[in-house]
């Protein structure tokens, strides 16, 4: 296997709406960004890889159009998945094993300001029986946030402790969308959206876009005085059906943690995509993430969630953590579906 | 790069206008279960899988492979999604193949549907944008321009998309999967009805429910089937949608994608050290306008292999075998399907349709306004 790594990382500030801009005008300022950084140009560039959704456009092959944000000529290496950018960025890394090129450019966009995001993700319910349900994103989080409390395992307080840290490590995240001190006992006092869900334990929806630059090997080193590198990286999936779940654990994230190669030495911190209050607690069980692990550095999705970049700006987030010497050995995280269904989970280090 | 893949495991669904009788996630097991059979497998075999789908709106459902997950017995392993328009089912086989070559898994099992039954894809592929001109026109009206320049620039002549037609149904009649069977003539299908000039109705793709799966396996486990199809080249490239420079009848993309493959698979004459070619061909023109593209011709002559019938089976260059996109069109899955049936060939499993002693070919999809390419070289040779 060869040595990959991360060698920078640029987003734009997640907000409620980022009007007037296509998918070309989201995408081009931050691969731009990404490659300056690192004084590279397109033409530097051995693979191109992006994630998106043609549901937040509303509208077949959006992604399409968010070449047109890049200098794809002459005609460049290049491949879209339809999940989070962060699964991009594995397909990138898988694309660097072959050997033949040595870097990849992977970026991904997500205006959620453009339709009913909860409403929207009802489309990933199984059509025949479920769809008709209206079981919207809110509401299939809180049948699994009662399964945590109905367990035993947490309790509302919980959930508003872990929505209040999040809110307040974002402070000093220029790009957070919602960031502040706020009080646990005044969040126990907001109604429910979705027994046992309060606004606060709910993600912002968000319009972002982020874009990330990987090297392999010497390229790496060349490029950045300490690269972030991906020490192992591995991704698994759970049946769909909510009722053959256990949804108060996490066996596919356990699983990809430890064939990342999380093993029995901790990280200092872990950059987990828990777009809901009571997830964060759930993936910390999974991956065993003890009270010495920084969770969510920069706040996590619970500060700045944009549809199929969060789980980018998670492994960004932790990349940067470690390109400034701040950090030693991260973990980044990615989940895709319903109440976790599928999660992606990356190891990084610093040389 | 650090392993050998080969195709060992090779299935498809008979192909239909409307597979009433399946579900979706019926339709992608139907293959699946085809191709692991074929490669003395079960589902336990199975290391990873990567999936392929054109647009979403298809069908409906919002990244399904979250929910075909469990027809697909995927719990406990990695499910990949690919989307890359047209393209996609080639560059999902691509990416399942990189899993491979990467060192990252040993057995991959690949597939790629559409179920075009479920909506119109005519009308969904025609949104109303904000600020741009609604098209309203399919891709037919999009592509029918760049066929007309192709036969000016070429002076071809004017038969020649009649004739591809004809050789493709031909082709087809010899595939049990195809979802059209017609034995048409020339005058027949030149008196069809003229859609977007020069395209006629009989020269158009059909819309088709269906789905093609490829187990892919490292060198260590090639061995379980007697004839593996190995992969000797790969390549996707992609170019922008509006910029000045683009020759969008000969692109600069799919030249650079074919240049990828061959330099890969060690080819420097495509014609003489190919044996044969499944080539994404939805419209009939696009068959000599790709073999010019492909380097299967020089530019301005591809037109005269076809009128020259060498792209028959039996001919010089065999081209769509199984009778290729005209015949059976599940969008998402075309692109697999042309990466599969060049498979079969070198493996010697594609029945009547069989290129005798076929040992290298090239499968190909294109999509987007001829902008996103996929390709792969297999060969019957390590």
């Amino acid at each position: 296997m060869r040595d990959v790594a991360i060698v920078s990382f640029s987003q734009l500030p997640s907000v409620k709406v980022i009007d007037a801009t296509d998918e070309a005008e989201l995408v081009q300022p931050v691969t731009s960004d990404a490659m300056e950084q690192v004084d590279l140009t397109q033409d530097d560039i051995g693979f191109t890889c992006s994630g998106s959704t043609d549901y937040l456009p509303g509208r077949p092959f959006s992604f399409v159009a968010a070449v047109d944000g890049l200098k794809a000529w002459p005609p460049i290496r290049e491949s879209h998945v339809e999940m989070d950018g962060a699964f991009a960025l594995y397909e990138a890394w898988v694309r660097l094993m072959h050997g033949d090129i040595d870097t990849a450019l992977v970026f991904s966009f997500g205006k959620s300001s453009l339709g009913p995001v909860p409403d929207i993700l009802n489309l990933q319910n199984d059509p025949y029986y479920v769809q008709p349900l209206g079981l919207d994103s809110i509401s299939a989080a809180a049948l699994q946030a009662q399964a945590m409390i109905d367990a035993g395992k947490a309790s509302e307080r919980d959930f508003a402790e872990v929505a209040a840290r999040s809110r307040k490590n974002a402070i000093g995240n220029p790009n957070a969308h919602i960031k502040g001190e706020f009080s646990v006992d005044e969040m126990l006092e907001e109604p429910y959206i979705s027994s046992p869900l309060r606004k606060s334990f709910c993600p912002p929806v968000s319009d972002s876009a982020a874009a990330i630059v990987l090297a392999v090997g010497d390229r790496a080193r060349k490029l950045v005085k300490r690269p972030a590198w991906i020490r192992g990286i591995d991704h698994r999936t759970e049946a769909h059906a909510l009722g053959q779940r256990d949804l108060t654990t996490s066996p596919s994230s356990t699983l990809a943690a430890e064939r990342a190669g999380l093993g029995q030495r901790s990280v200092d911190l872990a950059e987990l995509h828990a777009p809901f209050a009571h997830q964060e607690i759930i993936l910390r069980e999974a991956m065993g993430l003890g009270d010495d692990v920084n969770i969510n550095p920069s706040g996590g999705a619970l500060a700045a969630n944009s549809l199929m970049t969060a789980g980018l700006i998670r492994f960004g987030e932790a990349a940067s953590r470690i390109l400034s010497g701040d950090a030693g050995r991260a973990l980044a995280h990615t989940s895709n579906g319903v109440c976790l269904q599928h999660n992606l989970v990356a190891i990084l280090e610093g040389e | 790069m650090a392993e050998q893949c080969a195709v060992i495991g090779i299935g498809q669904t008979k192909h239909r206008e409307s597979r009433r009788d399946l579900s979706i996630p019926g339709l992608v097991r139907d293959a699946a279960i085809r191709a692991l059979q074929d490669a003395a497998m079960t589902w336990k075999d199975i290391d990873s899988i990567v999936i392929g789908t054109a647009p979403d709106m298809f069908e409906g459902v919002m990244m399904p492979e979250l929910w075909l997950s469990d027809a697909l017995g995927a719990a406990g392993k990695p499910i990949f999604r690919v989307h890359t328009a047209g393209s996609v089912g080639g560059s999902t086989a691509v990416v399942a193949a990189h899993l491979i070559q990467g060192g990252v898994h040993e057995k991959v099992l690949t597939l790629a549907f559409e179920k075009q039954s479920e909506a119109n894809a005519m009308w969904a592929l025609s949104p109303a944008i904000p600020f741009q001109p609604q098209l309203v026109a399919g891709a037919g009206g999009y592509f029918a321009p760049l066929i007309r320049s192709y036969i000016r620039r070429a002076d071809a002549h004017p038969d020649t998309g009649c004739m591809v037609a004809v050789k493709d149904r031909q082709h087809g009649l010899l595939n049990p999967n195809a979802h059209l069977h017609l034995d048409q003539t020339f005058e027949q299908v030149k008196g069809s009805p003229m859609l977007w000039d020069p395209i006629r109705y009989s020269e158009t793709c059909p819309s088709s429910d269906g789905a093609v799966a490829m187990v892919l396996a490292s060198e260590k486990h090639a061995g379980r089937v007697k004839n593996p199809a190995w992969v000797k080249g790969t390549s996707v490239r992609t170019e922008r949608t509006f910029f000045a420079g683009r020759d969008q009848v000969n692109p600069a993309a799919g030249k650079l994608c074919a240049k990828d493959v061959y330099d890969e698979a060690g080819i420097r004459n495509p014609l003489k050290e190919i044996d044969c070619a499944e080539v994404y061909v939805p419209f009939s023109w696009f068959e000599p306008m790709w073999l010019e593209n492909l380097g299967f011709a020089e530019q301005g002559e591809g037109w005269k292999m076809t009128m020259e019938g060498k792209t028959k089976i039996g001919g010089e260059m065999p081209w769509n075998m199984s009778g290729g996109v005209m015949c059976t069109n599940p969008i998402g899955a075309s692109g697999m399907l042309r990466f599969a049936e060049a498979a079969r060939q070198v493996r010697g499993t594609a029945q009547q349709h069989q290129v005798d002693g076929a040992k290298v070919a090239l499968g190909h999809a294109y999509g987007g306004g001829s902008q996103f390419f996929a390709m792969w070289i297999v060969s019957s040779e390590r």
